[in-house]
């Protein structure tokens, strides 16, 4: 009996790309579903509170593969027992609502997003795509340097990753030119050309940021929210954008003080609020450690705008002082449940000065747009 | 063990394998089993096909898979292509009991593919045919951009499930797209259009049109072949990316709706053909495992290998010994356990198969049941055999999509696009409607509407370009 034929075989499939082509394609529109949802996601908790997880969830719109389906959830749905089942027997139980956490909300029906794994550096890198420090000008004392790497030299040795194909292909056909020859082109080990990289300084001006915070009884959960959020991103694109800026902490109510970066973000406080001083505070600091000669300064401030009023003409003042000494001044005002006619906003409008930033935020969604009105780089700070 | 080795080994076992399944008259094409890293099979299995057109969509099941064999959650250890020649693809790193139990499973599966008749109609060059088609695509890329193919496929695969597969021939229609061929079905397309009826001499004709203004004349479930007949949207282009996902639905149809029985005779074969093998201690302790890892069940969802394997066995067995009752009513005389197998593996679908065949023994015996959402809860709501049965029947109806069909092409006499869910019970997936109707807008190119039941009163929600309505009719 001859049966049909059967044949083993095993081949090489180190260049069949097809499916890391396709999941990169995917991997692209999460990331460009991302950066349409930056707004939101800036002010995910989950990223904000994530506690050095490097990994983070995000939710974002769109990914779904929409067609006619079934509302699963309104579905009867057979299932295997272990030979003891009974009616009533609970198979599993849904988290309550109000926490989703933990859960693969994007594989429920009904629920109108998709959660994508992205680590904090990522999400990072595009929220700071376009920011950066504005009127940054040249200083006396260039201390501070970044490095960068620069290919700017060819070598005949080198790692493989970094062969230069053109200059490889080049000399082999120079090399066979030169022999006279003729018929397909082979490379040699003596036509490889690899790129090699020279550590370079990129000197930058220095800098240095004054993070101003209120942590007055006003602030709500809400407002030290938005406040944090704000600040944290803006470390985190202090610090990868530039590698030594300093950055001061500044907590106020009716007095401020210097605190650590960990005590201004978790350490929370109470009472009236009198913005001037954290303004007085930054003079001093300024003063004393960062002469404005040497440095490019900074000062940005979140509040409620819960001022007392009689502080406000003397924060006018003191602001005006502070533009004479920093490259830029920021004042963002998290507008809370309820509209306070005398805030300090009102009072700082009368200040004209290019250099003032002055940004309202009112829910999570204006974190990245203060980011952005504050840190363009394009357009430059406007009132 | 060096690679020439194992691929003798291998070579050896098959031969062995194939003669044994061969003795037990299973008839499988010729075969070509290739090894491959768990990327590719990934890859494979994320495309169904070795090759296909490129879309994200694929490379995000993709990531899925791989990301699952990274961590160890889950493990595809074959993969096997309806074709003739059958294609089966091994993973490299099985050891080699487990290729020799892959090997008589997809020996079963391919089996299953030549004989049963519902694969009857199924191409067997798709292979070719995909890669063919896979080329086109990328041409169109070049073509006419890469954005704009995607999200024309984006479009197109989103009611790609809305065909008539007709397996068993009970519906076949010319693929030709039609521009106005009838007079009749639609409005006149000039106002002169009425001079070639002139000497037709068939006044009777005239009145037949005036009944048939209705179009299509009978509710149309081919929702692809529809818009790929009558959109006046579409480029050439993307009439042939719309035929491609036809025919490659039409292709996997099938096997969509043998899954069970399927997996069952696969997993049914295999058991047979390794009982018979010679195998050491450690390889029957190394195959019992890998056995009981493919049947293993879930209380949230059927295993179709444990379930079609179950029901085969059960059928030879009442065939075999049938019982008194069995043999005064029906008159079987048993012994027939066999070759009552292989007709069922030749005549059925699952549908029919779980109707026929699931019993209420066997609905006790699995501890089969039913849940439901109660609250926060999903909880067993039923354990009756019928109503099992016929529930876990209804869900794989047509595949277990809904059952849409396009009821009016000419809606509003504006040229709208009319679909019709005919509702059994279950209600749809609203946040998916809504996202799904443009996707249908965009194929059409004029407004599209689907009606289907909410709560219990008919509803229509509509997308005409710019925004989404919904209305209780």
């Amino acid at each position: 009996m001859t049966g049909p034929n059967l044949i083993i075989t095993r081949e090489d499939w180190s260049l069949h790309r097809k499916g890391e082509i396709d999941r990169q394609r995917h991997r692209e529109k999460v990331r460009e579903a991302i950066k349409k949802n930056l707004a939101d996601i800036v002010s995910e908790e989950s990223i904000i509170m994530h506690d050095g997880r490097k990994i983070v969830k995000v939710p974002i719109r769109s990914l779904h593969e929409y067609h006619f389906r079934f509302n699963y959830n309104k579905q009867k749905h057979a299932g295997q027992g272990d030979g003891a089942s009974k009616q009533g027997d609970i198979i599993f139980s849904e988290p309550k609502s109000g926490q989703e956490q933990g859960k693969g909300a994007g594989d429920e029906p009904g629920v109108d997003y998709y959660e994508a794994d992205i680590t904090v550096d990522e999400l990072a890198e595009m929220i700071f795509e376009d920011l950066g420090l504005p009127n940054l000008e040249q200083k006396k004392k260039p201390e501070m340097a970044s490095d960068a790497l620069e290919f700017r030299d060819i070598r005949k040795k080198g790692i493989s990753s970094n062969i230069d194909r053109k200059r490889t292909i080049m000399e082999a056909i120079k090399r066979k030119a030169m022999k006279g020859e003729g018929g397909a082109l082979a490379i040699t080990p003596e036509d490889l050309r690899f790129k090699t990289w020279e550590v370079t300084y990129k000197y930058e001006s220095n800098a240095v940021v004054l993070a101003m915070m209120d942590t007055s009884g006003s602030m709500g959960p809400f407002e030290k929210y938005i406040a944090r959020s704000f600040f944290f991103w803006m470390v985190r694109f202090l610090r990868t954008r530039y590698n030594n800026v300093h950055i001061v902490f500044l907590a106020h109510h009716t007095e401020a003080k210097e605190t650590t970066e960990e005590e201004f973000f978790t350490k929370g406080a109470s009472g009236g609020t009198r913005c001037s001083s954290a303004y007085k505070l930054a003079l001093e600091v300024i003063e004393k450690r960062y002469s404005p000669s040497d440095f490019n300064i900074y000062a940005f401030h979140f509040s409620d705008g819960d001022n007392l009023s009689s502080d406000n003409e003397n924060c006018v003042r003191l602001i005006k002082r502070l533009l004479q000494v920093c490259n830029m001044v920021g004042y963002g005002e998290i507008e809370g449940p309820y509209y306070y006619t005398s805030t300090l906003r009102n009072a700082l409008k009368k200040i004209r000065d290019e250099k003032f930033t002055c940004v309202t935020v009112k829910d999570k969604g204006g974190v990245y747009a203060a980011l952005k009105e504050f840190f363009s780089l394009t357009s430059g700070p406007g009132g | 063990m060096n690679l020439q080795e194992e691929v003798k080994l291998l070579e050896h076992a098959l031969t062995l394998i194939s003669a044994k399944a061969r003795e037990f008259n299973l008839d499988f094409y010729d075969m070509f089993f290739e090894i491959c890293p768990a990327d590719i099979i990934y890859t494979f299995g994320a495309y169904s096909m070795p090759t296909r057109y490129s879309h994200w969509t694929f490379g995000k099941a993709y990531h899925k898979m791989k990301t699952q064999y990274d961590y160890n959650l889950g493990r595809i250890y074959e993969m096997v292509i309806n074709s003739d020649p059958c294609y089966a693809f091994l993973l490299e790193g099985n050891t080699l009991i487990q290729n020799k139990l892959v090997m008589a499973h997809v020996l079963a599966h391919c089996d299953f593919f030549k004989n049963n008749i519902y694969f009857k109609r199924t191409s067997r060059n798709m292979v070719e045919s995909m890669g063919a088609a896979a080329d086109r695509f990328r041409g169109y890329e070049l073509k006419y951009g890469r954005a704009s193919v995607e999200s024309f496929i984006d479009a197109a695969i989103a009611i790609q499930e809305h065909i008539e597969p007709g397996s068993l021939g009970k519906y076949v229609k010319a693929a030709e797209p039609e521009r106005g061929n009838s007079r009749c079905a639609g409005r006149p397309e000039t106002s002169y259009d009425d001079l070639w009826s002139i000497g037709d001499g068939a006044e009777t004709d005239t009145e037949g049109c005036a009944k048939k203004k209705v179009f299509p004349e009978e509710p149309e479930k081919d929702l692809v072949m529809f818009i790929i007949q009558h959109s006046k949207e579409l480029e050439d282009w993307q009439r042939d990316i719309m035929s491609v996902i036809r025919q490659e639905m039409l292709y996997f149809w099938p096997q969509m709706e043998t899954k069970i029985m399927n997996e069952g005779w696969a997993s049914y074969w295999h058991l047979r053909i390794m009982r018979e093998m010679e195998l050491d201690e450690s390889e029957t302790v190394e195959f019992a495992k890998m056995h009981s890892g493919i049947i293993q069940t879930s209380r949230s969802r059927l295993n179709p290998y444990t379930l079609g394997l179950k029901i085969f066995e059960d059928i030879e067995r009442r065939w075999d010994m049938p019982a008194p009752e069995e043999k005064e009513k029906y008159g079987r005389p048993g012994g027939q356990g066999r070759e009552k197998i292989f007709e069922v593996r030749t005549v059925d679908n699952d549908i029919s198969f779980l109707r026929n065949y699931l019993t209420r023994e066997l609905v006790d015996d699995m501890d089969l049941y039913l849940y439901k959402k109660v609250g926060y809860d999903w909880k067993i709501v039923d354990k009756e055999w019928e109503k099992v049965r016929d529930t876990i029947v209804n869900s794989l109806t047509n595949c277990g999509y809904p059952y849409i069909v396009v009821q009016d092409g000419d809606y509003n006499k504006r040229g709208e696009l009319y679909l019709k869910h005919n509702y059994e019970g279950t209600e749809l997936d609203v946040v998916y409607l809504e996202k799904t109707l443009p996707h249908v807008y965009t194929l059409w190119g004029r407004p599209a509407h689907l009606e289907t039941v909410l709560d219990d009163r008919p509803v229509l929600f509509s997308y005409n370009g710019e925004k989404s309505s919904k209305m209780f009719l």
